[in-house]
């Protein structure tokens, strides 16, 4: 297991963003003009990286079911689409969820992620955090995505924050785990570059943005900065960590973007969903809408309606 | 030893063309605008204009004479009094509607200047045209508030402003000498460049469709010959020359004693310096727009990269990464980063300084996402390591995307490299520690500094360059008073 050393967290809380520059860089993405075959193919691989979500007080066994259809086999009328790369349910629901995708076209493989330590808000004691997540994994999750103490963080306990990320990745097992920081509680760039360094010290798998409960989530500068993090630790160690914006990319164009600035910061690599993925609910029909669209040629008009809403 | 992780960038995102759409009518023949009327000019005179990124003629250009620029020159003073007459307040709607013209047809200055030149599309739409409207907004404010820019007491203009304009901003620096020469109420005789009169043009259908009195603008076409008529031309009063340093030299000689007044936006070699404790990803992004923005055909390009020596390879690699990602090619390709190089004539010098730099003993390398189109000028952007700051390319200005890279181990000495250069029109630090920010700013010897950012520009903000990087400012409030005088 890493240990935790003051050292470190110096380096982390020593990494330098420049807000004016970040957002002439993204600014300058979002002009980037998709077209024709780039649109078809990026289209087709967002769909495929998108951890369809369902987090709400309401959700019930079907709804999950419903969910894991949906994600194996978008849209009925393109068969040949790609899967979207997981189901995102919360621990309850795991079983049902797992139920389902060993049910339902077994020959199409996706991934099911758990949120766990007291997901959205991370104020739940350790040994519940881990309970939570044993349960999880135990029941048939393959990712796990954990929230961190923002609390801790922003009061400059980084032994404690990179303590529950090693505890629980421990807890894992085998499941990949995604650490989100809820970076629109983090107020700042330079917070969102030193706790992404941090969760990777601490052994991400990936890192998040955000939950999807707060509002700003998954912005393309907070992206940004956590990608250029993903770049140095890669330069410097060969090893690769994985990307996932969650909350507010509600739209293909968006996404899109998202795509290119992967591509720009880290080039091929991290074009597959083993290695980005997209936290979202409404943007997997938005993809579809767009991809149907140009699948009719582009000349009719195609209502939102053809697509089941879960 | 284990080989050194690599990220794949170049290729990693393959983008389909995606050309701009907007279809313009590009004039066969650029002539004259005098008197308010468009005339064809001497026919003996004719030169072809190209268009850089083919290597194909878009059509001719006549060139004006010593009798036209005459005419021309008398249109202006003419139309001087009624001008320079009307209230403030008055000149100030004509601007302002000049301004919002220039937003409505943006999509058609903007093609036309991206064929003309060969800046993408990406620029003009984003940078040049909004700029050029954002100049004539401004200045359309000061109008009728002078006296505000003078300490309170009574101005008048100078009278009839003969202006030329470089071809790396056409409609740009168009903008740039008439919006505040005619806010002030002077008239102009204004010279496009030779390789750039296609926007000229569509302004001149701008200035008709708008109602300006005739005579108030007046467009001459023409080389550098009839930018010597207007410049001798013995009813100027006023200069305002945007160009190379040996042109504006020659400009305060043949004006000596003459009493015009004049300003001079000449050439640069300035420094972009990047300390260790600088925000480095950002930096990055800095550099890249600092030297390649508009294939580094810009004066205050940052042309000189002074880093810090503890984190030269780093830096440099990250930089290589990032231009790695630059597309380079078809400059109305709204995802084109670098476009076509503008005349085959500044091609040959280009080159002729990448060729000189190597035989200097200079490191040469160069990089872009794509490979550059057969056809037409292209130069991939290139570094220029292992150069001495008396090595040609570190003391002259290349005007390409071609920057040459030194290191530096303390602030004195970073301040002391970046100011040895003849020029000083800009220069750029990057740190994220603000007290040294401060320090080495103050000590830069150039007209603009960024600190944090490079070649942001805005309509309120003063340009203008020192020593050989010429005098008087455009821009801001700086900017009314080289078209104004204190009435005594």
């Amino acid at each position: 297991m890493t240990t935790y050393h003051p050292s470190m967290a110096r380096a982390w809380r020593a990494a330098r963003v420049d807000n004016a520059m970040v957002q002439s860089r993204t600014a300058r993405v979002r002009t980037r003009s998709i077209k024709t075959t780039t649109k078809d193919h990026l289209l087709r691989l967002a769909l495929s990286m998108v951890d369809l979500t369902t987090l709400e007080g309401q959700d019930t066994p079907d709804k999950v079911r419903s969910l894991v259809v949906k994600a194996k086999r978008p849209f009925i009328e393109m068969p040949e689409l790609p899967s979207c790369a997981a189901v995102c349910v919360y621990p309850a629901m795991v079983p049902y969820a797992r139920e389902a995708l060993d049910t339902h076209f077994q020959e199409r493989r996706v991934g099911l992620a758990s949120v766990a330590t007291g997901f959205p808000s991370g104020q739940i004691p350790l040994n519940l955090k881990v309970a939570e997540t044993r349960f999880a994994v135990e029941h048939g999750a393959t990712e796990v995505d954990m929230v961190i103490d923002r609390g801790a963080f922003l009061s400059g306990d980084d032994e404690r924050v990179f303590n529950e990320i090693v505890t629980i990745k421990d807890a894992c097992g085998a499941a990949r785990l995604k650490v989100i920081f809820e970076t629109g509680e983090l107020g700042t760039l330079d917070n969102v570059a030193a706790v992404s360094r941090l969760a990777i010290a601490a052994g991400a798998d990936f890192i998040k943005t955000s939950t999807g409960k707060i509002s700003p989530a998954a912005t393309l500068p907070v992206t940004l900065v956590m990608l250029e993090a993903i770049r140095e630790h890669y330069l410097a160690t060969g090893h690769m960590v994985g990307m996932k914006p969650a909350g507010g990319i509600r739209d293909a164009k968006l996404a899109l973007h998202n795509l290119v600035l992967v591509a720009e910061t880290l080039g091929s690599d991290w074009m597959t969903n083993e290695w980005f993925r997209f936290g979202a609910s409404s943007l997997a029909n938005d993809l579809l809408f767009q991809l149907a669209r140009r699948d009719d040629g582009g000349k009719h008009y195609v209502s939102p309606r053809r697509f089941s809403v879960e | 030893m284990q080989e050194r992780p690599e990220l794949k960038l170049s290729g990693a995102l393959d983008l389909a063309p995606a050309l701009e759409s907007h279809k313009v009518k590009v004039p066969e023949h650029c002539g004259h605008y005098i008197d308010g009327a468009l005339r064809l000019g001497k026919p003996e005179t004719y030169f072809s204009n190209l268009n850089p990124s083919t290597g194909m003629p878009l059509g001719t250009v006549a060139a004006a004479d010593e009798e036209e620029v005459d005419q021309a020159v008398k249109a202006a003073r003419a139309a001087f009094p009624g001008w320079s007459g009307l209230s403030g307040l008055e000149r100030g709607k004509y601007l302002f509607r000049i301004a919002r013209r220039m937003q409505e047809r943006e999509r058609d200055l903007a093609v036309v200047e991206t064929i003309d030149n060969g800046k993408p599309i990406r620029e003009t739409r984003d940078i040049d045209v909004p700029l050029a409207a954002g100049h004539f907004f401004y200045y359309a404010g000061w109008a009728d508030k002078l006296e505000y820019a003078s300490g309170g007491k009574p101005v008048r203009p100078l009278g009839v402003a003969g202006q030329i304009v470089p071809w790396n901003f056409p409609i740009l620096m168009l903008a740039w000498k008439l919006a505040p020469a005619l806010a002030t109420g002077n008239t102009c005789v204004i010279k496009p460049a030779e390789t750039t009169p296609l926007s000229a043009m569509l302004l001149a259908e701008i200035l008709d469709e708008v109602g300006l009195p005739k005579g108030v603008v007046n467009i001459v076409n023409g080389p550098g010959t009839t930018g010597a008529a207007i410049v001798n031309h013995p009813d100027i009063d006023k200069i305002s020359f945007t160009g190379s340093t040996p042109v504006g030299r020659m400009i305060m000689k043949s004006i000596a004693g003459s009493g015009k007044k004049a300003t001079m936006e000449l050439g640069g070699k300035s420094a972009n310096i990047v300390f260790a404790d600088a925000a480095l990803d950002q930096a990055v992004e800095g550099v890249v727009t600092g030297i390649f923005m508009n294939q580094g055909h810009v004066c205050c390009a940052g042309s000189r990269l002074l880093v810090e020596e503890s984190i030269k390879d780093e830096f440099l690699a990250r930089l290589k990464r990032r231009i790695l990602t630059l597309k380079i090619g078809d400059p109305l390709d709204k995802n084109t980063d670098i476009g076509a190089i503008n005349s085959p004539k500044q091609f040959a010098t280009v080159q002729r300084y990448i060729k000189l730099g190597v035989e200097e003993g200079g490191t040469l390398w160069q990089g872009a996402a794509c490979d550059a189109p057969d056809e037409g000028f292209w130069v991939l952007p290139t570094l220029l390591t292992d150069v001495h700051p008396s090595d040609t390319v570190v003391r002259e200005e290349i005007f390409g995307p071609v920057l040459s890279v030194l290191t530096f181990r303390t602030p004195d000495e970073a301040v002391q490299k970046a100011n040895n250069s003849e020029y000083g029109l800009a220069a750029g630090v990057w740190s994220e520690k603000t007290s040294k920010l401060f320090s080495v700013a103050h000590r830069l010897n150039a007209g603009v500094i960024w600190v944090n950012g490079y070649n942001m520009f805005d309509p309120a903000s003063p340009f203008g360059g020192m020593r050989h990087s010429g005098f008087g400012r455009e821009g801001g409030v700086a900017g009314l008073w080289p078209y104004m005088e204190v009435v005594r």
